[in-house]
């Protein structure tokens, strides 16, 4: 029962986590309808400078702060240098461009920060465990990357839905060339939106880093999990990519968990611990396949254009 | 069809003189690397263009082609493995065995389209490779080693540098007349009418999907063939052949050498990985330069090299 709370609740972190990278992907994909693999590279820089500029100033929050305006600048410049200029072009001129990013982004990482992996350390307020429910203790930490997320998800959602900046982007969304006639500066508030997926991508990656190391391709596993998530969510939506982030977190969490042992009761000891890795590595992409199967378009399909 | 004199023909047969000759330059010069290197190059070639059948012609841009290097590769790894060594038996397994994957993935992924995709047949080939990765037996993570090469009863020696090279070659050439065939078949036209317009085919009555599909599986089938060379040249096969990255790789060659030309995607393979060699030779940072100059030619170089040459040769 402990285990499976546990459990439960790494997995709505981990859902979590891969929102705040699916929501900027989303955002971005259904708004400037630009497919984007270097986000990950964004996730990538976001730990890394969070892991040097705490370590610089000695505060995990000034740090991250920190970190977090670096990654909004760095994702404004690419967008502003180089990615502006793709709009409206073919998705595969998109793949093409962002995947040379990723391999620049991953060498410059080698010959700045060198080629072994960083940690970042947790300050003492965040490693102590948090008695959640009677007799069940849960890392703060985790506890604390839930909460951020979960509010940086209300916010996103007021945001988009509430402001007059939110009302624009989803008017941009709909129809660009008339929102530009209505004295808009839509360039502007694409950098904007670009700006801010890479925050998000970079608070992913700043959140995620004292869990796992800080290292070079850390965005690329994950990259394809967010792009799970936002197939299965349906691209475009956010609320979409929300509940697909939290199902994909949690099927992936708890079958790393709990296949091995399902499988033993089935099958003999050794074939079930070889098969029970690989199964549970596939799981999501055996849902992700079968949601397109049954609903092409993912589950919550933003409205058409 | 009548082959135009153009810049374009012209440096499609300038490649392909080259790769003919190369052995001889390599004989000459002593240099035996070079060997090494170009017979990856035929090899991933192949597989580039069996991509660009799909992808430049058909319109499905698969993210998954990877997974038939693998899928070719451990059908020679794991026979060889079980001590059946000779090809005869391990190249028609490896091409079967990639039709059959494409196959089903083609029938499940063509009900979607665009971006949907692009991700979905990416979302199969990492399937494929997590369970080559849970392949216990056939070294997992770790991958296989090949002890022996295929053996085709005397008639070539895939041990013998020279003529392995030019196996692959065969190979390469026969895969690009193939293609040529089909675009210019009947079949092929349906295709890439399908690719201009899939409602308006469907209209006059063309069962659209079971075209794609008969056009994914022969790419797949090819690329099969590439897997299982491949896996000849390194002895050895691995799960990250099928890595997301390496389906990029091979996109990357396509277009950068020109979606929907015949010899795009060879002249993209040679670029692509003799940039990557000479880059590295001159720094380890040399992803430094690849990444930008890549960004550089979506930018500025439509349809790539190909394009550009095209545009050159109009003046």
């Amino acid at each position: 029962m402990l285990l499976v709370v546990e459990q439960i609740l790494n997995g709505l972190q981990f859902g979590l986590l891969l929102f705040l990278l699916a929501a900027g992907l989303t955002l971005v994909f259904g708004i400037m309808d630009f497919v984007n693999l270097a986000h990950g590279s964004l996730y990538m820089m976001g730990a890394y400078f969070a892991a040097t500029f705490v370590a610089w100033t000695g505060s995990f929050v000034l740090g991250a702060v920190l970190a977090l305006g670096a990654t909004l600048l760095l994702g404004i410049v690419l967008e502003f240098t180089a990615l502006r200029h793709l709009y409206g072009r073919d998705h595969l001129d998109h793949v093409l461009a962002t995947f040379g990013l990723i391999l620049f982004f991953n060498e410059a990482v080698r010959l700045v920060w060198g080629p072994a992996g960083l940690a970042l350390p947790l300050p003492a307020w965040l490693t102590v465990p948090v008695q959640i429910l009677p007799g069940i203790q849960y890392p703060a930490y985790r506890l604390a990357i839930i909460v951020v997320a979960l509010a940086v998800a209300l916010l996103l959602y007021l945001g988009v839905m509430r402001t007059r900046v939110g009302m624009l982007i989803r008017a941009g969304a709909s129809n660009r060339e008339m929102i530009g006639a209505l004295g808009i500066n839509i360039k502007l508030l694409y950098t904007l939106v670009f700006g801010l997926g890479a925050a998000l991508a970079g608070l992913a990656g700043m959140m995620q880093a004292p869990i796992l190391t800080v290292q070079i391709g850390m965005g690329e596993n994950i990259l394809i999990l967010a792009f799970v998530v936002i197939v299965i969510g349906g691209i475009g939506s956010i609320r979409g990519a929300f509940l697909a982030a939290i199902l994909v977190g949690l099927i992936d969490t708890l079958g790393r968990a709990f296949l091995p042992n399902l499988l033993r009761q089935v099958l003999s000891g050794a074939a079930a611990s070889t098969a029970a890795p690989a199964l549970s590595s596939m799981l999501i992409y055996l849902l992700m396949a079968i949601v397109l199967v049954l609903r092409p378009e993912g589950l919550f399909p933003a409205s058409k254009r | 069809m009548k082959i135009e004199p153009n810049v374009r023909n012209a440096a499609a047969v300038l490649v392909v003189a080259g790769l003919v000759l190369l052995p001889l330059y390599s004989a000459l010069s002593g240099n035996v690397f070079i060997l090494t290197l170009f017979t990856r190059i035929v090899i991933l070639a192949l597989a580039a263009a069996s991509l660009n059948l799909i992808m430049g012609y058909g319109g499905m841009m698969s993210f998954g082609h990877a997974a038939y290097l693998g899928i070719g590769g451990y059908a020679v790894g794991i026979l060889a493995q079980e001590g059946f060594g000779s090809g005869f038996l391990q190249f028609p397994v490896a091409l079967a065995a990639s039709a059959l994957f494409a196959l089903v993935i083609g029938a499940l992924s063509l009900r979607t389209r665009g971006v949907y995709f692009i991700m979905i047949t990416l979302a199969f080939a990492q399937m494929a490779y997590y369970v080559a990765s849970g392949l216990a037996r056939y070294g997992g993570d770790d991958g296989l080693t090949i002890y022996k090469r295929s053996t085709f009863a005397g008639l070539i020696n895939l041990s013998n540098r020279v003529q392995f090279y030019y196996l692959c070659l065969a190979c390469l050439l026969g895969v690009i007349f193939l293609i040529w065939r089909i675009v210019n078949s009947r079949f092929g036209l349906v295709v890439q009418g399908l690719r201009s317009n899939e409602q308006r085919m469907q209209a006059i009555g063309f069962p659209a999907k079971r075209y794609q599909l008969v056009c994914f599986v022969i790419a797949g089938t090819l690329c099969g063939l590439a897997g299982a060379l491949l896996a000849n040249n390194t002895d050895f096969v691995s799960p990250a052949v099928m890595y997301w990255t390496r389906s990029g790789d091979l996109m990357v060659m396509v277009i950068l050498g020109g979606m929907g030309s015949l010899f795009g995607p060879v002249i993209g393979a040679v670029v692509y990985l003799v940039l990557e060699e000479l880059l590295s030779q001159v720094t380890e940072y040399w992803a430094l330069i690849m990444g930008p100059l890549l960004l550089f030619v979506v930018l500025f170089g439509r349809g790539g090299i190909m394009g550009m040459l095209g545009r050159f040769s109009r003046g």
